[in-house]
């Protein structure tokens, strides 16, 4: 091979590729383990279904229902970025790979970025089929007031998502053997706090002014607003319910995208900085 | 010619300062890893770092792989300082680690490869191209298309060197690249090498190992380290001139009662003790200044009530060099 057909001069062409090379993993991944389409699609909606019957069982309008599939819809990529995106660079140490990673020239947004996107399209199988089977089992009327403002908010939610993810998972890093811990430690107050599985307004409706203090704080999880915005649209029979308006919410959530993946690339930087002083990061088992 | 590496005054300490990285409760403990190393590596070199665990080699080889910052002192890698411009450097350097792990076991061997020489940036045609080359060179194609989980340990530190060489590096670095392989193993990796960096003379290789025969047997010159230090850098042979004019004797015995007892005597400069637990044997390898001490050390094997099975005379091999400058083998 000829020196200059493998060194890249432009940094565009090297870290686009580097992206899709770190991509490629996830996406494959997606559909290589049969086993893992039985899992991440049909387990999920066990869940689901429960809290279903709860609404059904309490008499509550039919759209709850809705409410419930979508929120376990978003479950998928909530449980990605918390165990596959926010741990990753720490696994990825422990593999050994991480230092290779940080001896290669491409940029660590790349290698970041790919992690994300490719996790976007790895979890899209499991919600994808939440949703569907979802929508038909429990025969969801959905009525999508508008497209284009519905399909900006679900992309901007996951952009802050996984922004977020990014910035999780150097500090992971930084705390190495806790992951399972703080994964642990966010998993269920998340899943409430979000409001996977009811409107993040109740909040306030059951606990009055702290209630509303409540929704504000969970807020800052990309989740809670996107859900919040995404059933406006989807289910506008149920409007009384929202929390805050839906463009105001998608405000909301592109400053949210903007913060954590420019605090998530600083991070990303601090970590790096520190690996090299201190010679622990890309070392295993240190 | 140019220098491909070039180190001043290169230092390296661990710890000794408040650590702000897990783990917490590891004990704050002040390390030289690296004390004051100048070595400088012409392009087309193929050069050897022999030491004992802990003597600094992974921690050089780390800095210059510009995953590590020096304490004090400088290094440069094709011209570029390790620490004020790793990004050039990036370009043009690999490394392969021995029992490396990396990588998914998801993936063939082809796209694990693959993937991470995206992370150079190589067009995919020709990667995909020199690593079908590469394979078949390291007679893996018949493995292509296996998942990685499922290669044996040898398969998988071939697939480990055609990561490392796909990206057309103008230096690699090999950190105990036949760590734990079998003979054939070992020998196809070794073979690589040596075919790689004659065939491209501007190529530089830096490999530390374990094995003495395999730095004897590949290396344009070796620098022996221990401790953070390079004790000794020139050939194979020049090293192993160094210690001719000592006399080396293996010595085989019965169990020796103190085997630490050759001290004493005047004329020995260092030696080696094996137990033999299975053979209840004790093994004696000795540096001496001349022939004159080998009538005491027969002596004191006799006093301590032990007998002689074999005496052997052999000729200075880097494994004497080693031991005359560190003062024990590599095992």
């Amino acid at each position: 091979m000829n020196r200059e057909d493998a060194r890249v001069s432009n940094p565009l062409v090297l870290n686009f590729r580097a992206f899709i090379g770190r991509a490629y993993p996830r996406v494959i991944g997606a559909h290589r383990e049969l086993s893992w389409i039985f899992f991440n699609t049909l387990l999920p909606l066990l869940s689901v279904a429960a809290y279903v019957f709860v609404y059904a069982a309490l008499g509550a309008p039919a759209a709850f229902a809705g409410f419930v599939i979508l929120g376990g819809t978003m479950v998928a990529f909530w449980m990605n970025v918390l165990w596959s995106m926010a741990a990753q660079l720490y696994w990825e140490k422990e593999i050994g790979n991480l230092q290779l990673y940080m001896m290669a020239p491409m940029s660590r947004m790349a290698l970041l970025g790919g992690m994300a996107v490719g996790g976007m399209v790895m979890t899209s199988t499991r919600a994808a089929a939440t949703l569907i089977l979802g929508v038909l089992i429990f025969q969801i009327v959905l009525v999508v007031v508008n497209p284009l403002l519905l399909a900006g908010i679900f992309l901007v939610t996951l952009v802050a998502l996984y922004g977020m993810g990014m910035l999780f998972a150097s500090v992971y890093l930084l705390y190495g053997r806790e992951a399972w811990n703080i994964s642990n430690l966010l998993q269920e107050p998340v899943f409430l706090g979000a409001g996977f599985y009811f409107p993040v307004q109740s909040f306030q409706r059951i606990l009055g002014g702290p209630g509303r203090w409540i929704a504000i704080g969970v807020s800052l999880i990309p989740m809670t607003l996107g859900l919040d915005a995404m059933r406006q649209l989807l289910f506008p029979e149920l409007l009384e319910w929202a929390f805050l308006p839906a463009d105001i919410e998608l405000y909301i959530l592109i400053v949210l995208a903007v913060v954590f993946v420019f605090l998530a690339r600083r991070a990303l930087a601090y970590i790096e900085r520190l690996a090299k002083q201190e010679g622990r990061l890309t070392q295993r088992h240190l | 010619m140019k220098d491909a590496i070039r180190t001043k005054e290169l230092t390296r300490v661990f710890g000794g300062k408040k650590r702000r990285l897990r783990p917490r409760d590891a004990p704050e403990k002040r390390v030289i890893a690296l004390d004051r190393v100048d070595t400088q590596v012409a392009e087309g070199e193929l050069f050897g770092l022999l030491g004992p665990n802990g003597a600094g080699k992974t921690t050089l080889i780390k800095i210059l792989a510009t995953l590590l910052l020096p304490t004090s002192g400088s290094a440069t890698v094709a011209g570029y300082d390790v620490a004020k411009d790793p990004y050039p450097i990036r370009q043009r350097i690999n490394m392969v680690s021995g029992g490396e792990t990396s990588g998914y076991g998801l993936l063939t061997t082809r796209e694990n490869i693959w993937m991470f020489s995206q992370f150079y940036g190589i067009p995919s045609k020709v990667a995909k191209a020199e690593i079908d080359r590469l394979l078949k060179e390291f007679e893996l194609w018949e493995r292509r298309d296996a998942k990685v989980r499922t290669l044996s340990t040898g398969e998988r530190q071939k697939m480990n060197m055609v990561r490392g060489f796909v990206t057309d590096p103008d230096i690699i670095f090999l950190d105990e690249p036949t760590l734990g392989l079998d003979v054939s193993a070992a020998r196809a990796i070794r073979q690589f090498i040596r075919g790689w960096i004659q065939e491209n003379h501007a190529k530089t290789v830096l490999l530390t190992t374990h094995y003495m025969m395999e730095a004897d047997e590949l290396c344009d010159r070796i620098a022996i380290i221990d401790n953070g230090r390079i004790l000794a850098c020139d050939t194979p042979e020049r090293l192993k001139g160094m210690v001719k004019r000592e006399v080396t004797v293996k010595l085989e015995t019965d169990r020796l009662k103190d085997p630490k007892a050759f001290d004493v005597i005047e004329g020995v400069q260092n030696y080696v003790v094996k137990e033999e637990a299975q053979t209840n044997r004790t093994s004696l390898t000795f540096i001496l200044e001349d022939d004159a001490p080998i009538g005491d050390i027969m002596s004191e094997v006799l006093n301590q009530g032990s007998k002689v099975q074999s005496m052997e005379k052999i000729d200075p091999t880097l494994e004497e060099v080693f031991i005359s400058l560190v003062g024990k083998g590599l095992d």
